[in-house]
């Protein structure tokens, strides 16, 4: 086996765009979960409606780019209003529920053929990235000579997404170290207690809604760039969990966990997907077909990050950087 | 501990003797045999590096069912762009090339019927469906259906329709309400949202597929049996599967104290492991039973119901209600309850807690197990089955009232019904939308559900 072939592609994919966007929806889910305690399932429907929104006014109605941004987070703010409303007042696995639900109805509904004309169906849409692309000053492969490279366009995307990754953390340090941080905490912590010093808990509750909604809805707008395209696969209930197994793994509660956690988490993936893929390619492969085929070998890095969830939630619920104190993490 | 063995086995045993005579019955009713595959024969299998789109047309009208010849077919790639065409031959099969595969795999083809080269009185049993996308993913030939018989009268009116869809939400609402009574039941007494109860729903279609697959069929007395024989296998492995999953998980983490959102985040992970797993030994591909593959339906007034419909109904009704009688009126159904309304009080009555669970979890396991072998019978399944529907699961558990479990019968029948009637009015791909637009109404006007109690919940 090749094993610095497979560290490089592995650390290439631990830094690299798709990382980047996972670390910004994580960012988001931060908020709800890591500070607040709202489970928030449904992190993908932010993501699509921010990715739909920008993507389908520039290739459905050929509009500007920027003002398909601006739609896009405002769609994602608008979102977050409309499940908060039925749900921040009921206990915490109704909003989860709620979410995934939502998640769910917006990814069918934008894949579906009565759809098509607007966002093309399971096929998605392309050629919205025109603008965002002219920007792109790089030219030839980047990165660190026999350690990792990226194309110029995915050096860009790579660039935009952590120098957003960076604010968005930025953003919510200064946010948890105010006042209003310290309110979202309690909240987290007891409820009950908060309600009875006057706080209004629920407009609280709904801001952090808000605010995690547009990262997730900026992850979405990132992914779409990312890909050059968009379609509804991107969105699917697995893209949640793969945030908050993101989440987890950094440490929630943490304004750098999803930083960490991403790397470490798309380093990981990629690394058992190639390492299991080279132990069963070649005539003669190190693992015998009988028992793993290559079909089956790219199946079993999501087993292990089954299992690592599992793992991790029992036993280190804190993620690697967490603090255990600081997260009580149960049910109200 | 007597009361509790003995009313555990008398459910069992009232479970094999329904399974027995339910599908022993069907099968009288409907001798269906393995007509349908002798009728196709499939080409050899090449091995060459091309993809073929393949399929075979049969007339389901006919027993055995009779080929189709000449029916023409065009392929066309994502731009419309013909890249190729093939007609059915004498033995209905049809075969068109694609090409090399490593150009094909991944792309997007469309593989059109042309409905004028149907032979006089055929149709399409789905008049709309005369093209069919398919996306190569593996490099193994496409094979595609077109299942032909007499096109439902189109001109038949909404109510006629409406009925004949409730027939078909009936089936999926009882196979749900199976699903979602066990889901309701753990919740009740553990608290847990269960996130990979749709892995236990699709265990139960995996293995009775693993018995169904099994070389040689099971015949009792010149009946073949061995979709009976899945079943009860399937009903008693997914008990087992239930209890190993308390057993091996839940309990440690439930006496651990962990947090009920910790657990749902664990089984989240334990459904994404299970799931992969599933496809590691099953594969991507959507899997049938031998038997039950084309029955004949009989017609009921205005309205055409098999004999699958027939069984899946009564079946399920049985296993239903047996269960509910359990849970009213045995001693081990009155402790369920019990638990489920208050935990500590119960434990402090005596009750053995963790052996209450224990149970639910059997019967959990094994509703749900049925309800993925029967769903697998009625749509064929793949590993991704019990996910595809657990929000639906989910769906019919809140609107019903969670933790309730005529809640979860209730629940189910409605959403179940809703999904099917409601392609009358919306198309077929938004039905499942609809039902979860339902889930959040309810959520928004009656929180605790249709049967819950009206208490506070947030």
């Amino acid at each position: 086996m090749d094993w610095h072939a497979i560290f490089s592609q592995s650390l290439q994919q631990g830094l690299g765009p798709v990382a980047a966007v996972y670390c910004l929806a994580a960012i988001g889910l931060n908020v709800h979960f890591g500070y607040t305690g709202l489970l928030n399932f449904g992190q993908a429907g932010f993501m699509a409606v921010g990715g739909y929104a920008v993507s389908s006014f520039v290739a459905t109605w050929g509009l500007s780019f920027w003002l398909g941004c601006l739609v896009g987070l405002g769609a994602a703010a608008v979102l977050a209003l409309l499940l908060g409303v039925p749900t921040l007042r009921l206990r915490a696995d109704y909003l989860a529920i709620v979410t995934i639900a939502a998640a769910e109805i917006i990814r069918q509904t934008i894949g579906s053929v009565t759809l098509l004309k607007l966002f093309g169906g399971q096929d998605g849409l392309q050629g919205f990235n025109q603008s965002f692309a002219s920007l792109n000053p790089f030219s030839g492969r980047i990165g660190i000579p026999g350690v990792v490279s990226w194309r110029p366009y995915d050096f860009w995307t790579l660039l935009v997404c952590w120098g957003m990754a960076g604010l968005c953390c930025l953003m919510v340090w200064a946010l948890m170290r105010s006042p209003w941080g310290r309110v979202l905490k309690s909240i987290r912590e007891d409820e009950d207690a908060v309600r009875s010093l006057g706080k209004n808990v629920y407009a609280y509750k709904m801001q952090s809604l808000v605010i995690g909604g547009l990262i997730g809805g900026l992850a979405g707008i990132m992914s779409a760039l990312q890909h050059s395209a968009i379609n509804p696969s991107f969105f699917a209930t697995d893209t949640t969990f793969f945030a908050y197994t993101v989440l987890l793994v950094g440490g929630a509660a943490r304004v750098l966990g999803p930083v960490a956690g991403t790397i470490i988490f798309w380093f990981l993936l990629s690394f058992l997907d190639l390492t299991f893929g080279a132990a069963t390619s070649g005539a003669n492969p190190t693992l015998p077909e009988a028992i793993m085929n290559s079909n089956q070998a790219s199946l079993m890095r999501f087993i292990f990050m089954g299992l690592a969830l599992m793992l991790l939630m029992i036993f280190r619920p804190q993620g690697i950087f967490g603090d255990r104190r600081e997260l009580a993490l149960d049910a109200r | 501990m007597h009361a509790r063995s003995r009313s555990i086995s008398a459910l069992l045993v009232g479970l094999v003797a329904t399974v027995l005579t339910m599908t022993g019955s069907a099968a009288n009713a409907a001798p269906v045999s393995h007509a349908g595959e002798s009728a196709c024969q499939k080409p050899a299998p090449r091995n060459d590096d091309t993809i073929h789109i393949q399929g075979c047309l049969t007339d389901l009208r006919e027993k055995p069912p009779k080929p189709v010849p000449d029916v023409k077919f065009t392929v066309e790639d994502d731009q419309g762009k013909a890249v190729g065409e093939g007609t059915s031959n004498a033995s209905g099969v049809f075969d068109i090339a694609l090409g090399k595969s490593i150009d094909v795999l991944g792309n997007t083809y469309t593989v059109k019927l042309d409905k004028k080269s149907l032979p006089e009185g055929a149709a399409l049993r789905n008049p709309k469906q005369v093209a069919l996308k398919v996306t190569p993913k593996l490099s193994s030939d496409v094979y595609v259906t077109f299942p032909i018989g007499d096109a439902p009268a189109a001109s038949a009116g909404k109510f006629t329709q409406g009925l004949q869809l409730a027939v078909g939400g009936l089936v999926f609402s009882l196979l749900l309400a199976m699903a979602a009574l066990g889901l309701s039941m753990i919740f009740g007494t553990t608290g847990l949202t269960n996130f990979a109860h749709g892995e236990l729903i699709t265990f139960g279609a995996l293995i009775a597929y693993g018995v169904d697959a099994l070389p040689g069929t099971i015949t009792i007395g010149g009946t073949n049996v061995t979709i009976a024989v899945s079943i009860i296998v399937a009903a008693i492995a997914s008990a087992a599967f239930g209890w190993v999953n308390d057993r091996a998980l839940w309990r440690p983490l439930r006496h651990r104290g962990t947090g009920l959102i910790a657990m749902m985040v664990v089984s989240i992970g334990l459904s994404i492991f299970l799931r992969n797993v599933y496809q590691y030994l099953a594969g991507a591909s959507t899997h049938q039973y031998s038997q039950f593959s084309s029955p004949r339906p009989y017609t009921l007034g205005p309205i055409l119901v098999t004999p699958k419909d027939i069984f899946i109904v009564v079946f399920s009704t049985v296993i239903l209600v047996l269960v509910v009688i359990a849970l009213q009126r045995t001693k081990l159904g009155k402790a369920t309850r019990a638990v489920a309304d208050n935990t500590a009080l119960s434990a402090a009555t005596g009750i053995n807690v963790d052996r209450v669970i224990s149970v639910v979890w059997i019967v959990g396991g094994m509703l749900a197990g049925l309800s993925g072998v029967l769903l697998g019978m009625t749509q064929g399944f793949d590993y991704q089955l019990g996910f595809k529907i657990l929000l639906l699961v989910f769906a019919a558990v809140v609107l019903g009232g969670l933790g309730t479990a005529w809640g979860a019968i209730v629940g189910a029948l409605v959403i179940g019904l809703f999904v099917e009637v409601s392609t009358l009015f919306i198309p077929a791909e938004l039905k499942f939308v609809g039902a979860l637009v339902v889930l959040i109404v309810v959520l928004l006007i009656r929180p605790q559900g249709l049967l819950g109690k009206a208490q506070r919940v947030g």
